[in-house]
């Protein structure tokens, strides 16, 4: 016997009950569109905070730490000459920029209002680094930065308290920090909190009319090359801070080196675990559409007893009876398999086309399938269809032609 | 040509041996016209299910055109019953749901062939049914799905056409068509064996073989043979 006929003969039996059939391969159905599904909203919430973290992924933050060796030298601070050692490119070729930084906490009032901002003292690149852009005017230049210009770029929610939410109302007027005049030369967009309560100046400017003079940074900013050259970016750092601080035993190290590369590392690999934890669950409510399908292969094999007993009768071999019920549960499963990867990936479309209806939280939140999980749910039908059915059709298999055309 | 030589047959029972044959010798040429008669548990079906090579003799010997069909494994004996029998059943047992020319190419399947529409068209004008080859089995008359049977047994061109009880349940007109169309295919020259119970249909046999008690009680050619008027 070929295998189309095999093949032939399966579908009627399927088609003969179609009820119990499409049933059946429901189980399956939703088991397979599970699994797709929730394995696509993981790796879409993946690559959603990945997006929004990825161009900061390849910053290295550098601040102070008390040494924690009691006894020792006292801590040496970050200065100007930390940063120019950092700058220069012989020491190390992963390293694209480096910028510093001071900061505090001061009242930033108008004539009406006062906020509470960070101040933050930095560079022209600061907003570049940061990944920010400007909401009306612009970020202070070079050229402000040498000539110590009393001018700041406000955070959105510093602007929009003092002077409306029109973020062009604040342009060229005045705000005071410290009791000092700044001019407001532009103010950025929204970056969440606490990104937006701040006041950005440049550091020679903010060192003279805030935090007083020095040479005092207190955090230095280091933009690696690219996201994958930041642990070789960060020894670098430590290298050559170490090196300045004539540190010779890590543990008094007087600076922290901190960077979102590895916090990354950490969230992908937790969330990695989620997805395939609820994959696990969907894989279970396969398990059961898996146990349905050996239910219903069982039933139809006592229903057919008869059937199969005039099959052997007319020449029917064990292995032509096999095949046949084989192929059924087969075709059961992988139809089902084939149906649930459709409803999975439908339903994960429909989800990438609602997600930016549920607001702006969601809006660059795609469910992405992958093969492999599409591969994965198809391959296991079939191994379900062959488990599940192995056992049934290897019982009809097995009937004796007498005792089968016998029974009622 | 089918003998059988020194045929016993033995059924277990839990611990109890239940002889359902013992020592049966039987000779059938080609081209007979045989009915197998006997009371219920007079071995009967175990001898139709051993002629018919759905099972095995505890011992002796079983020889259908030569080949020994008496020791072989599950495999040979459907490849056997796929070549060299034909089966009618009291029961018609066709498959469900399934067409009579569909019915009728079934054995072909199992035989291999690829061609097989049209010798099971050819079987079926042969019994009379060309016009119901798309009915299903619970769309045709008891005596039509019998006819459909019959061709589906005559499709491999068997050794044998064995007939279980094959007017068991017919009305009287449509039993009559049925042994009709045995005779004929006898009168064509296929050996047929019909076990029965009923004298009318084995009155209308060439021979007759009585069974009791698992042994063959009488066996003798009859001179005057029923006519069947249909």
């Amino acid at each position: 016997m070929n295998l189309q006929e095999a093949v032939r003969i399966a579908l009627r039996g399927l088609r003969a009950n179609r009820l119990r059939s499409v049933l059946t391969m429901l189980g399956i159905i939703i088991g397979v569109a599970a699994v797709i599904l929730l394995v696509a909203i993981g790796n879409g919430v993946q690559s959603s905070v990945n997006e929004k973290i990825q161009p900061l992924a390849n910053l290295i933050t550098i601040v102070p730490s008390a040494g924690n060796v009691p006894g020792g030298a006292p801590p040496k601070d970050l200065v100007d000459a930390d940063v120019a050692a950092l700058q220069e490119p012989a020491m190390s070729h992963d390293i694209a920029a480096v910028i510093p930084a001071t900061s505090g906490k001061a009242l930033t009032e108008t004539d009406s209002y006062r906020f509470r901002a960070t101040v933050i003292g930095s560079t022209d690149r600061w907003l570049d680094l940061n990944n920010g852009d400007m909401a009306a005017g612009s970020f202070f230049d070079d050229a402000q930065v040498r000539s110590t210009a009393r001018v700041v770029v406000l955070g959105p929610s510093v602007a929009s308290y003092l002077f409306g939410n029109d973020p062009a109302a604040a342009l060229s007027h005045t705000v005071r920090i410290n009791r000092q005049t700044f001019r407001v030369i532009g103010v950025m967009q929204s970056v969440g909190e606490p990104g937006d309560s701040v006041a950005v100046m440049p550091l020679n400017t903010a060192r003279r009319y805030i935090f007083g003079g020095g040479d005092k940074v207190n955090q230095i900013i280091v933009q690696a090359s690219q996201a994958s050259a930041v642990p070789a970016a960060e020894d670098d750092v430590i290298r050559v801070l170490s090196d300045r601080h004539k540190i010779k035993d890590t543990a008094n190290r007087d600076f922290e080196v901190q960077s979102l590369r590895s916090r990354l590392d950490t969230f992908n690999q937790i969330l990695r675990i989620l997805t395939l934890f609820t994959a696990a669950v969907a894989a279970i409510s396969l398990f059961v559409g898996a146990i349905g399908v050996l239910n219903i292969m069982l039933v139809s094999v006592t229903e057919r007893t008869r059937e199969i007993g005039i099959r052997k009768a007319i020449g029917a071999t064990r292995r032509a009876i096999l095949e046949q019920f084989l192929i059924e549960s087969l075709v059961l499963a992988g139809l089902g398999g084939f149906i649930g990867i459709g409803v999975g990936v439908g339903l994960s479309i429909l989800g990438s086309i609602l997600a930016p209806a549920l607001g702006p939280t969601f809006a660059t939140f795609a469910p992405a399938v992958t093969i492999p999980s599409v591969v994965l749910s198809f391959a296991i039908s079939l191994v379900i269809g062959l488990v599940a059915g192995g056992y049934p059709a290897n019982r009809a298999a097995r009937l004796r032609p007498i005792e089968a055309l016998r029974y009622q | 040509m089918i003998q059988l030589e020194n045929v016993s047959k033995v059924y277990r029972m839990g611990k109890v041996e239940v002889p359902a044959l013992s020592g049966v010798d039987l000779t059938i040429d080609d081209g007979e016209l045989v009915a197998i008669m006997g009371p219920s548990g007079s071995g009967k079906t175990t001898l139709m299910n051993i002629l018919g090579c759905l099972d095995v003799p505890t011992s002796g010997r079983y020889l259908l055109d030569g080949t020994d069909a008496s020791r072989l494994s599950d495999n040979r004996l459907a490849k056997i019953r796929s070549r060299k029998i034909g089966f009618i059943f009291q029961s018609f047992n066709l498959v469900a749901r399934t067409s009579a020319v569909r019915n009728v190419e079934l054995p072909l399947v199992y035989a291999g062939v690829h061609a097989r529409r049209n010798p099971a068209r050819h079987a079926l004008a042969q019994v009379g049914l060309s016009d119901r080859e798309k009915f299903m089995p619970n769309e045709l008359s008891g005596g039509q799905q019998q006819r459909v049977a019959i061709a589906r047994a005559l499709i491999n061109d068997p050794t044998l056409l064995l007939a279980d009880e094959p007017t068991g349940n017919l009305d009287t007109a449509s039993s009559a068509e049925i042994l009709k169309l045995l005779g004929a295919l006898n009168d064509a020259g296929r050996t047929v064996v019909i076990i029965t119970h009923e004298e009318e249909v084995a009155g209308f046999a060439k021979r007759v073989v009585r069974m009791r008690d698992g042994r063959i009680e009488s066996d003798r050619v009859q001179r005057s043979r029923t006519e069947v008027t249909a």
